[in-house]
């Protein structure tokens, strides 16, 4: 169940002529319906996360389907324009941050 | 966007750009990217065009990143060494003339990628490049698509982003250019070319994954999922010679995630345990290397210890430093970020808890194994005009990301001097145009006239059945038979003849449809390969049970593939084995 979409943050990339979660899926999965972004089918995602590191709203979170792991687990993203720090939060709510370069400066 | 606006309902109203271009590219992955940028560099005045069916910031194998360069040449490391490893680890059967260019330019790409922005690790106190493991180096990649997506527009490509290619155009017995249709818009583009060059990756989702459970985890894969075969099968339709598609691509994964494991075990020392907590490479395969095993090897070997009661496996973890662990996990956030997930999601501390391992669902891809298209040393096909880089081209296994960067700058230079030797503008026949019209679109047409048909999740699902059951899937172990792949064989050709009922009914499906008529074709070709090499050579890539042993006087040689123009039978035949590099060729 890879792209969970908030529908509350999610604006549809009003301005854009698609949305960018549209743009950049590796798999053509990301669309508009009714104005907001949805997957047109969680099982074919590849969970490259690249939906939820471009999304301008903070509106999409990568879940895990609930064969591999349990709820309620989280990997967030913060892009930066050199870095992306991390944070993941295990079920038992332990947190891990981890800082990753990803150009060189 | 309102897709029924857009969809044509017969052939009169498909809309068709026709564009020339002098180099096109199909695929604008890694292999792609660096094709595109040296054919700019060779001259300047070529117009090179990328068609790339998703968005060339994040398509392909390097979509969430890449934590390693696996083929990097270290300073006092030489070319042969290199070739020999390569060689030892693919069962001694290697392109040894195509290996030997490839290591000469194993280099430059990583060097270049660095000085546009990727972050490589340097040793402390000096400029060498952090080392994991012999030919590794540890990179911080999470932006290395993104990053050579920026010089591929920098250099002034044109790019069709969306555009999924469907078969090159033949015109006098050269490929002058290819025909693909857009995925958002529906057009039809007609790209004629002086030059072709594949770059699109290799085949996933030709075998049924073990956690395809029905909900979400279809596309649990190691391999990019959305690599379908599609290079491979363009080529073996219009008649362009194979090699070695028996050489699978299994290997040992971390269980139910399908994620990588080979090089974070390398390169953090954790050696693979089984049930029993014996160390399983030491202990059974001492006489093939230990923990430096040949990769076949080291890929089947946790699969034997479950056939033989003594799974599950692992890697173990116990004994690593809590850095290394941090340093690890960081490691998977650039490339397969959300294995870091998983790991939360079980609530699983790996200082208590090891790594589970498993086999993964076959793939065919020529960054690892041998499979692809049969080439020259300008990589160039058996087709004139079409040229071949990255996972789609065979003869040399183990190039990984670096490799298939070096192929596509070898590919350029070769499609160069093709294109600077070519007398005159090819022409295109407006015949196969007309064809490949009705083709592609057929699956829209019969849903808009039928109403009525099969969907293509339903013939995908019953080919990666097939292949997964009957030609040596994860499910028998990677294991098969004679009997078992004649009834792939005749089922999957059952399915090809299926193929005029698929029905979509928007883009998505079109594209997915012909994903799956792909796949058939490669999966039609594989099985071919496999029946052919009546022998077992690489345990778990390869495993007759019919025939158990190696077969040297027989087949120590490549088996390659063509289908007959004429009578579209899949012709097999063998290719000698051309060794330069003296040596014991099991030894690195």
């Amino acid at each position: 169940m890879p792209p969970k979409i908030n529908l509350n943050k999610c604006d549809g990339c009003r301005a854009e002529e698609e949305p960018l979660c549209e743009q950049i899926c590796p798999g053509n999965l990301l669309t508009l319906k009714e104005g907001k972004a949805y997957c047109r089918a969680d099982r074919d995602c590849w969970d490259c996360m690249s939906c939820t590191k471009i999304c301008p709203q903070g509106a999409i979170e990568t879940r895990l389907p609930y064969q591999l792991g349990y709820y309620p687990a989280k990997l967030i993203p913060r892009v930066g324009t050199n870095k992306i720090m991390w944070t993941c939060v295990d079920i038992n709510g332990k947190v891990e941050r981890f800082v990753v370069k990803t150009r060189n400066d | 966007m309102c897709a029924e606006k857009i969809l044509p309902k017969t052939v009169d109203e498909i809309e068709v750009e026709v564009l020339e271009t002098d180099f096109l590219i199909i695929g604008a992955g890694n292999a792609g990217c660096f094709a595109a940028i040296e054919a700019k560099r060779q001259n300047p005045d070529l117009k090179v065009t990328l068609m790339e069916k998703a968005y060339i910031d994040r398509s392909g194998c390097l979509a969430a990143g890449m934590d390693a360069i696996n083929t990097y040449l270290k300073k006092d490391r030489t070319i042969e060494e290199f070739v020999k490893w390569s060689r030892s680890q693919a069962g001694g059967l290697i392109r040894e003339d195509l290996a030997i260019k490839v290591a000469e330019n194993l280099n430059k790409p990583a060097e270049e990628w660095e000085q546009w922005g990727l972050p490589i690790k340097k040793d402390e106190d000096s400029e060498e490049y952090k080392t994991r493991g012999k030919w590794d180096i540890t990179i911080q990649g999470e932006s290395m698509k993104p990053i050579i997506a920026e010089k591929v527009r920098e250099y002034g490509c044109e790019i069709l982003n969306r555009v999924t290619a469907t078969n090159v155009l033949v015109s006098d017995d050269k490929v002058v250019g290819a025909i693909g249709f857009g995925v958002r818009n529906g057009k039809m583009y007609v790209v004629k070319a002086k030059a072709t060059c594949i770059a699109t990756g290799g085949a996933a989702g030709l075998y049924k994954t073990y956690q395809n459970d029905g909900i979400d985890s279809h596309h649990q894969l190691w391999y990019c999922p959305f690599n379908t075969g599609t290079g491979y099968a363009m080529g073996i339709r219009a008649g362009a010679e194979m090699t070695t598609f028996e050489m699978r691509w299994c290997a040992t994964r971390t269980k139910d995630f399908n994620g990588p494991i080979d090089t974070i075990s390398v390169g953090y020392k954790t050696p693979m345990i089984n049930a029993k907590g014996e160390k399983i490479l030491e202990k059974r395969y001492a006489h093939l290397g230990g923990e430096a095993a040949p990769r076949y090897i080291r890929a089947n070997a946790p699969m034997e210890e479950w056939q033989e009661g003594r799974g599950p496996c692992f890697v173990d973890t116990r004994n690593m430093s809590d850095e290394d662990i941090k340093q690890m996990k960081t490691d998977y956030l650039n490339e397969r970020p959300t294995y870091v997930l998983f790991l939360a999601a079980r609530g699983q501390d790996l200082k208590k808890e090891p790594i589970e391992i498993y086999g993964n669902d076959p793939y065919i891809v020529g960054g690892h194994t041998a499979s692809g298209y049969w080439v020259d040393t300008n990589w160039s096909t058996t087709l004139p005009g079409l040229f071949a880089c990255g996972d789609v081209s065979g003869g040399v296994p183990n190039k990984f990301v670096g490799g298939c960067a070096a192929e596509g700058l070898l590919a350029a230079q070769g499609a160069v001097k093709y294109i600077a030797g070519l007398k005159s503008q090819p022409e295109v026949d407006e015949k196969q145009i007309e064809a490949e019209k009705a083709r592609v679109y057929a699956p829209l047409f019969r849903m808009e006239q039928e109403g009525d048909g099969v969907q293509w999740r339903e013939m995908e699902e019953r080919m990666q059945r097939l292949m997964d059951e009957y030609a040596g899937g994860v499910h028998q172990f990677f294991r098969m038979t004679e009997e078992q792949l004649k009834y792939a064989l005749k089922n999957i050709k059952m399915l090809q003849g299926q193929v005029k009922y698929l029905i979509a009914e928007d883009l998505h499906d079109l594209m997915s449809c012909h994903e799956v008529i792909d796949r058939l074709d490669v999966a039609e070709v594989l099985i071919h390969h496999l029946l052919f090499r009546k022998e077992t050579r690489w345990p778990g890539w390869q495993t007759r049970v019919d025939y158990p042993e190696v077969n040297n006087e027989e087949f120590d040689c490549f088996v390659n593939s063509r289908k007959n123009q004429e009578t579209d039978e899949i012709e097999m035949y063998k290719r000698p084995y051309e060794q330069i590099l003296p040596g014991e060729r099991l030894q690195p």
